[in-house]
Formats: structure tokens, sequence, C-alpha cells
């Protein structure tokens, strides 16, 4: 054997000649087959089998002439975008492969941009400038950032879109959870744009908290608050019996009474059992407050907190006071200030007192708190970092709590520490983060969600768009998001509609919500005698609405107040109050327009005039629209719809001068039952 | 380390090289599957088919299917094992039917737009695989766009079924609409008689009257979305839908 190795050596490398004829063979024979690296390239295996797949197809001619051998680049130096990811993904721009099922074939779907101008590592991550599989779509040691699981692709959409777009309800609706869930509340988000995103959750003051629930109460809503209440926002902390006991001893020592915010009726509640629930329901509580029946569903709105065991949490007098007022104990609150009389305070708050769940307290048994655990209740109130969310006297809001979630999206993986069995990826880390904080360290203070794992998905996909590149795009390619303004109606009229908390369902000047119209033009939209009628007692317009305007038992001088100010400051510049639409409102006209809304527009579809015949459930009942719009509004109304009230459902018909004119001649003779005079004052 | 312990290690290298290879093979997991107590002779749907949501997304019902025997009893402990194309998370992949016999996973779609195919399979007692085909459609940006104007403006009329917070106008209309689904009826209507309809109203094509022309109110490509969402939910599926993924 050594014989043999010894022998070859000594033929191939025995003499300076030969050794030198040797060296030279192998270094010209490896100059040789260098190219051929190249040549078995992934790249090129993937073009023929581009070229063999579309050789049989009826557009193989075609797909032919678009195809461009040799490696293909997408470059665009303004945003740092060298992509050659079209190198091999050859049929990206070929709408006639959509029946080809196999990557990297598929071309790419319909999307608003073009790949020219935004390359492909914009949206997918990646490393755009790798030509091997390996390398462009997973992390190397070199590139961490692989490409971006189907999931989270929205998050890509929000570097640019820092509003809600209508093809991303991932994003909008993580987007929302930031908010709504008080992340925000301890994690600083600071948007590109120099605004930070605000928290939408209103946790409530706790300085005079022991007027409002008893200690137990506390306790058990700290160790856990989806027991409660399911659809709760307030995370649980996962306290030990013993915090749960000093944490509700300290918030009950700390508080301090406030005048007014306790009550004693004057009146007794109705003797009728079913009193209660029916002013619950007149008062349309269920708009905004939601109850879990019997069969377990949540009904009702996500505005204020779900009351399905309210008699278990809040005393009784602090109820009364609340009912006759509830900005006196909470100024800021979205819940309008009903004006009921003392009986029906009685009656009402008899009947949610009785909304009580015997279990929830059943196993809660306080000692007497003593000074030590008080005093450590408030450090743990610290530590825990409560005042991030609530108010509590004595206790500052502390900045910066948590970490701040700016950049969340481009933090580095070497900087992560992960579970074991974690895949080592950016979003991972974030879901996993959301969805189990202290698996990562029990000394962790980030308490427990109760997400979903779609929640848990948009939330990520909402962090993810929150990175570096989102920073430091050019100008020209952000969409900045619609400001929310803080429009504050002025006079009496601003204090009353303040007190009536409008804006917790309406929005009026880019302020407020979503779950009622928007009233930015009801002054040219309603006829005075019907806005004030409707704020003595609200009608029903939509018949399939759940959520309604609750009556607020307002005055009369109230209704007129609201009334005037409305008529005189919401205020289309298009529309002209007195505008009178051409033509006559002659028999003929209106039997004209009702050719038109039964038959060409058949608007019956939605709307109801007719009550006997039809059925429309959509849009509002016009019964009587004509004691209720104005003609200026229904006319500009029939010509477009959404230069009205953008966002309206209600299709732009596009109608003639006279079609128009025809239908509103048709809809200002539905009067219906003329209202009850209101006296104006 | 003691001569003893290091041929240990290297034995047990040798050992899981070919285990290691085998198991590539197949699952790609090295778990093995567990031994069947019972085996029936059918495999059949049992909920969770037909699911509509976006690309990558976990589906909000778990498919489950269920083993039945001759008589079309369910049959406990059968051995169910899914597959689906790549991309596609099936958790767990495979397992034993219940007590219900019924076997339960939750799916995970891919990323691309359209149809996944996840074939559900059982061995009979002869040892023939028996198997179940399902579809699960995914939605990717355009459809999802689609879906979202469909809630918007659509559904109300189109969708029949109400729920708590949305009461369906569907019975209110003396014509009926059609429901996105029904392949039956829409598979027949062309791209270009689709668009038109939604663009000019039903009137347009000498359909009911009810149906609104929405071509002032939404845009073009809005309109192209919607399509592309109706095509993707039909069903039976639409010659449009694009490719049905499936395990090679």
């Amino acid at each position: 054997m050594k014989h043999w190795a010894t022998s070859l050596w000594q033929k191939l490398f025995g003499d300076s000649v030969r050794a030198f004829g040797v060296v030279s063979i192998v270094f010209l024979f490896s100059i040789a087959i260098a190219p051929a690296k190249n040549h078995f390239s992934e790249w090129r295996h993937y073009q023929h089998g581009y070229l063999k797949m579309i050789r049989n197809r009826s557009d193989a001619n075609t797909l032919q002439r678009h195809f461009d051998g040799g490696i293909q680049q997408i470059w665009l130096p303004e945003i740092g975008v060298v992509d050659r990811c079209t190198s091999c993904h050859v049929g990206m721009k070929e709408g006639t492969l959509r029946d080809v099922s196999s990557q990297p074939y598929r071309p790419h779907p319909v999307i608003p941009h073009k790949l020219d101008q935004f390359g492909c590592t914009m949206c997918h991550r990646g490393q755009g400038a790798a030509t091997t599989v390996a390398e462009a779509h997973n992390s190397t040691l070199a590139w961490e950032q692989p490409i971006l699981p189907a999931k989270y692709i929205e998050s890509s959409c929000g570097e640019c879109h820092r509003g809600s777009l209508p093809g991303t309800p991932v994003l909008n609706q993580g987007r929302k959870l930031l908010s709504r869930y008080g992340c925000v509340n301890c994690h600083l988000v600071r948007l590109p744009d120099g605004t930070t995103i605000k928290a939408t959750d209103a946790p409530p003051s706790l300085s005079h908290i022991a007027d409002k629930t008893p200690r137990e109460w506390i306790y058990a809503w700290l160790k856990d608050p989806q027991a409660y209440a399911a659809t709760s926002s307030m995370p649980n902390f996962q306290l030990s019996d013993a915090d749960a006991r000093d944490i509700s001893a300290f918030l009950i020592a700390n508080s301090t009474p406030l005048a007014g915010d306790t009550a004693t009726l004057s009146a007794k509640p109705s003797s009728d059992p079913a009193a209660g629930a029916s002013l619950y329901g007149e008062s349309f509580c269920a708009s905004c407050h939601a109850v879990t029946n019997a069969a377990g569903n949540v009904v009702g709105g996500d505005v204020g907190p779900e009351l399905t065991r309210v008699g278990s949490k809040v005393k009784p007098e602090w109820l009364h006071a609340w009912l006759q007022n509830p900005r006196r104990y909470d100024p800021g609150t979205g819940m309008p200030h009903y004006r009921f009389n003392d009986r029906e305070v009685a009656t009402l708050s008899t009947f949610l007192l009785g909304k009580t769940d015997s279990d929830l307290l059943s196993n809660v048994h306080l000692d007497p708190a003593t000074p030590e655990q008080i005093a450590h209740g408030k450090r743990l109130v610290s530590d825990y970092g409560c005042a991030s969310c609530h108010e509590i006297a004595g206790i500052k809001k502390p900045e910066n709590f948590a970490p701040e979630l700016s950049r969340i999206g481009s933090k580095s993986i070497t900087q992560l520490i992960f579970l074991p069995g974690m895949s080592h990826t950016l979003p991972d880390y974030i879901a996993g983060k959301i969805k189990q904080p202290r698996a990562f360290s029990p000394a962790l203070r980030m308490p427990q969600y109760s997400f979903t794992t779609s929640q848990i998905d948009a939330v990520t996909t909402a962090l993810l768009a929150l990175n570096d590149r989102s920073t430091s795009l050019p100008p020209s390619l952000t969409v900045p998001a619609a400001a929310e303004s803080n429009y504050q109606p002025a006079g009496k009229a601003g204090k009353l509609m303040a007190d009536l908390a409008c804006f917790s369902c309406h929005r009026i000047n880019g302020r407020g919500g979503d779950m009622a119209p928007d009233l930015t033009w009801e002054g040219s939209s309603v006829q005075r005698e019907w806005l004030v009628q409707f704020f003595k007692n609200p009608g029903t317009l939509r018949p399939a609405l759940i959520r309604r305007m609750p009556r607020f038992n307002v005055s009369d001088s109230e209704a007129n107040e609201l009334a005037d100010y409305i008529l005189t400051v919401y205020q289309n510049p298009i529309i002209d109050r007195d505008f009178v639409p051409p033509g006559d409102d002659s028999q003929g006209e209106i039997e004209l327009g009702r050719q038109l809304f039964y038959g060409k527009y058949s608007c019956q579809g939605c709307h109801i005039v007719e009550t006997k015949t039809d059925k429309g459930y959509i849009g509002p009942t016009l019964t009587h629209v004509g004691s209720r719009l104005t003609a200026a509004w229904l006319y500009q109304w029939m010509k477009n719809p959404q230069a009205l009230r953008p966002g309206t459902i209600e299709p732009n018909r596009a109608m003639s001068d006279e079609d128009a004119r025809a239908l509103t001649a048709f809809l200002v003779s539905q009067k219906g039952v003329a209202p009850k005079e209101v006296e104006k004052k | 380390m003691s001569r003893s312990s290091r041929s240990n290690v290297l034995l047990c290298a040798l050992l899981l090289l070919p285990a290691s290879f085998m198991s590539c093979g197949r699952t790609g997991s090295s778990v093995p599957l567990p031994k069947p107590t019972a085996f029936g002779t059918a495999i059949v749907e049992a909920g969770g088919e037909k699911q509509i949501a976006q690309t990558g997304t976990l589906l909000s019902q778990p498919l489950i299917v269920q083993v039945n025997d001759d008589h079309g009893n369910a049959v406990p402990g059968a051995l169910v094992e899914m597959q689906a194309a790549a991309g596609v998370n099936l958790d767990p992949a495979y397992g034993l039917t219940d007590s219900n016999g019924q076997f339960t996973a939750n799916v995970t779609l891919g990323g691309m737009a359209g149809r996944y195919q996840i074939t559900a399979s059982t061995i009979e007692k002869s040892g023939t695989r028996v198997a179940v085909k399902t579809d699960e459609i995914a939605l990717g940006y355009q459809q999802t766009l689609g879906s979202q104007l469909n809630l918007q403006y659509c559904d109300r009329c189109h969708n029949s079924e109400s729920t708590a917070e949305r009461v369906s106008n569907y019975d209110n209309l003396e014509v009926k609409p059609h429901p996105f689904t029904d392949g039956d009826m829409l598979n027949k209507i062309s791209d270009a008689d689709l668009t038109a309809i939604i663009t000019y109203g039903g009137a347009a094509l000498n359909k009911s009257a009810l149906m609104p022309a929405w071509g002032n109110t939404l845009s073009k490509s809005d309109i192209q979305a919607l399509l592309s969402y109706i095509r993707a939910v039909s069903d039976p599926a639409s010659a449009n839908a694009g490719p049905v993924y499936a395990k090679n």
C-alpha cells in the first residue's frame, strides 16, 4: 500500500519538470471547469425548467418572446432595492400562467402596485441580491432577514400606508388592538411622522375606587379579569393570592371619597319586575354594553364595559350616583348623562344589581388589611406599572415603563432570547411574546392577554410594520393616515354635547366614534321640527339596526338648544337649505318619482315607503322622510350620496337632474304622521 | 472522555443515520405513526371543509374527518393521515380517531391564493388506503379586498344568513339574489357579464332591477376585486378560481 503510493508520487512529482507539468495541467483544468459552476447554478436550472414548462402551452410564443435569460434585477436605489428574485421567478408578470400551481413559475397575484416600481423585498423581505434559493429565502449568518411568512404580509403595506386600507383587514385589526387593549399605555410607539399611537381602552381612575366597589371584587378581578367579564381588555397579571390581597388592600386604603359619587334615592323602584329590563332596553344600554346570555354569546356593544356580572361589582349607592350623572365620578367618561329621575334610577339600578354571579366572590375571604400589606401593595402597584394605565392618587404615571416599540419590526434577532424549540425569526418572537410573555421569564412583568391566534397574528403584523424602513422612506411614498381631529363644539350646545357624549357614537368634523351616522352635515340634512322631536323620543330609522340612539330625556330647552346649534353650524356649503328643486311639486312629478322609485331604481330593495308592501331592511325607512329631510339634501343625495357622506353604502346612481327632481318630489310628499309639536323656547 | 463512551457516541450516530434517512423520505418527522387499534372502510368529511381565509392564516374552524365501518358506524382508534401541498400546516398531521370516530386538525393555509386540497386517508384492515379530499379556499390580496367590499356592500342581500349583529335583507327581496357561493349559477356567467351586472345593475342584463348599478360607487379595480372574490368562493369551483394546490 505504502509502496504503491510512493511510486505514484515518484511518477507524478519525481523531478521538477514532471511536477511543473502536472501542476500546470491541474491548474489549466480547473480554469477550464470554472464556468461550469455558473452553468449549473440554481437560477439556470429554474430558467430551463420554465422554458420546458411553457414549450407545450398554447401561448408558448408570447411567453417565449417575453422571456429574457440570464440574471434579472430590479434596482431601485431610492428605496434600497436590489432584487434578483425574477431570475428564478420568471413568470411574475405573465397573467396567462394563472393556472400554474408550481413555484417559482406562478405569476404574481394582482396587487395595486407595479413590481418594477417596488421590487420584491419591499413587501416580502428576504435577501434580494442573493441568487440561490437558500440565501434568498432563509436567514443566513450574514443575513438575518428571511422571507416574511404570508400571514404577516400586510405589515409591509403598513410601512408606507399609515392609515387603514380596505384590502388589509389584518393590519387594520392589529393597529386597532394596539390601542384598544392599551398596549401603548406601557409601550411607547412613536410613528414615523412624530406622533404617538394613542390608547383607546380608557381605563378608569382608581383614586376613588372604594366608593365604587368592595375590596373582594378588586381581589377577584385582579386574580382573573376574564372570569368577571370575558370581553374585558384588562390583562391577567398572574398575581399570587398574597399579592392580589395586598394590592386590593392598598387600593382601598389609598382611595379617597369624592363628593357626590354616592347617592341615596328619594324614590322606590317600579313595582313591575319587568320594568328594569324594559328600561334597560328602551335606553338602548345594549348599544354600548354587552351581556353574556345563557347560551354564552356576548350580545351588545363594546364601547362600555360588559355588564353580565355588574351586580357583583358595584356598590348600590355608587351606581345610583353614576346613573344620575356619570360625569360626577368620571368627567371624561364616554357614558352619556341620561336625565333619569330617581324612580328610573332606582328601577334600572335594581335591575343591574340583580346581575350577579355567586361563584365570583364566594371563595374570597379577606381579613382586614395590615399596614405592612398596604405598603407591600403600594410597592407592587409601582412594580407592575398599574399607573401606566390607571390614574392612582399618589402614584406617578411611569415614563417608558416598557420597551419602546417604535422600531420593533427591525429588531436584530441577535438581540433576542428565544424559547427552546422556537424558530429563530422576529415574527415568531413577537407572536410568542404576545401569546405568553411570562414564558420568556417568570420575572417579566408583562401580563397575560387573552388574545386568539388570529388576534396575535394581527398585532404581530401591526408591530412588524414599525421598522427602520418605514421611518426612512422618501416622503413621496408615504401615505399618511387621516388625522383624528380634536374638534370641540363651542358654547352651551358644546357643553351639552359633551354631557350627552355624542362623540362616543357619532363622528363630527373628523372626531368621534363610528357606530352612528357622521353628523358633520346634519344641519343641511334634517328639518328642525323632526330633529327636536327625535331628541325627545328617538325613533328607529333603520328597521334592522340593533344599536340605536338612546333617549336621553332631554328637556325641551335642551332639545331646542341642540337643534339650533346643529342647524346653524353643521351646514354643508354645497347645500342651500332654502333651495327648492326646479320644477313643480305637481301630482304628475310625484307620480313619476314613484315610478322611478319602484321601477328604474328599485329603491324598495333597501327602503320602505309603503309599510304594507315594501320590505327593504337596509336603508332608513322613508315613510315620513318628507317630514325629516330637507328637499335640498334629498336632491343632492340623489345626485351623489358619497359626496355628502363618504363611505355610505347607498350607491351613486348618476341620476339625471330630471330623475333626481322627480324622486325628490316623491320623497318630499312622504310626510307620514305629523310629529307632535315641541314648544320652542 | 473515555474510549468506551466515545465508541458509544459513534454507535449512536451510526444507528441514527439510516433512521434519519428513512424519516426524510416520508413525512419529514422522525416520530413513528401511532398503531391503529381499529380499522374502518370509509373516511368522510365531518366539518371544516370549504372554509374561506386569507393566505397563510389559520382557519377559524378545525378540519374534522370521520372514519366509518361497512355499516356507516363511526370507528374510534383508526389511524388518519392528512397531507397537503407544501406550505400548509396541519396540526396534527396524523393520529387516531377519537371516541366519536373523528380526527380533528387545525389547518394553516399556504401563502398562495387559490384552493388547497387536503387529503385525509385511513388504512383498511386489508391494507388498502381510502381517502377523502377536502378543499379550503385561500384569498390573496385582490380576493381579500373583494371580501371586504362584499361585507360592506353586497352581503346584506346576497347572504341569506342573519347574525345577531347583522340582519339579512335576503328574505325581503322579491327576486332572490344569488349567494356568491352558488357556483352552479354564477359559473355560467362570463367575467364580462358579471362585471357588467355589477357596474350597470341587474336591469342592464335583463336581470332584476333590485340589483343596483355600482359603477359610480365602486372603482373598476374594486369591481375586479369583487369578481375575483366571487370566483374564488364559488361552489362548485369556478374554472377561473385559480389553481388547486395538492400534495404531489
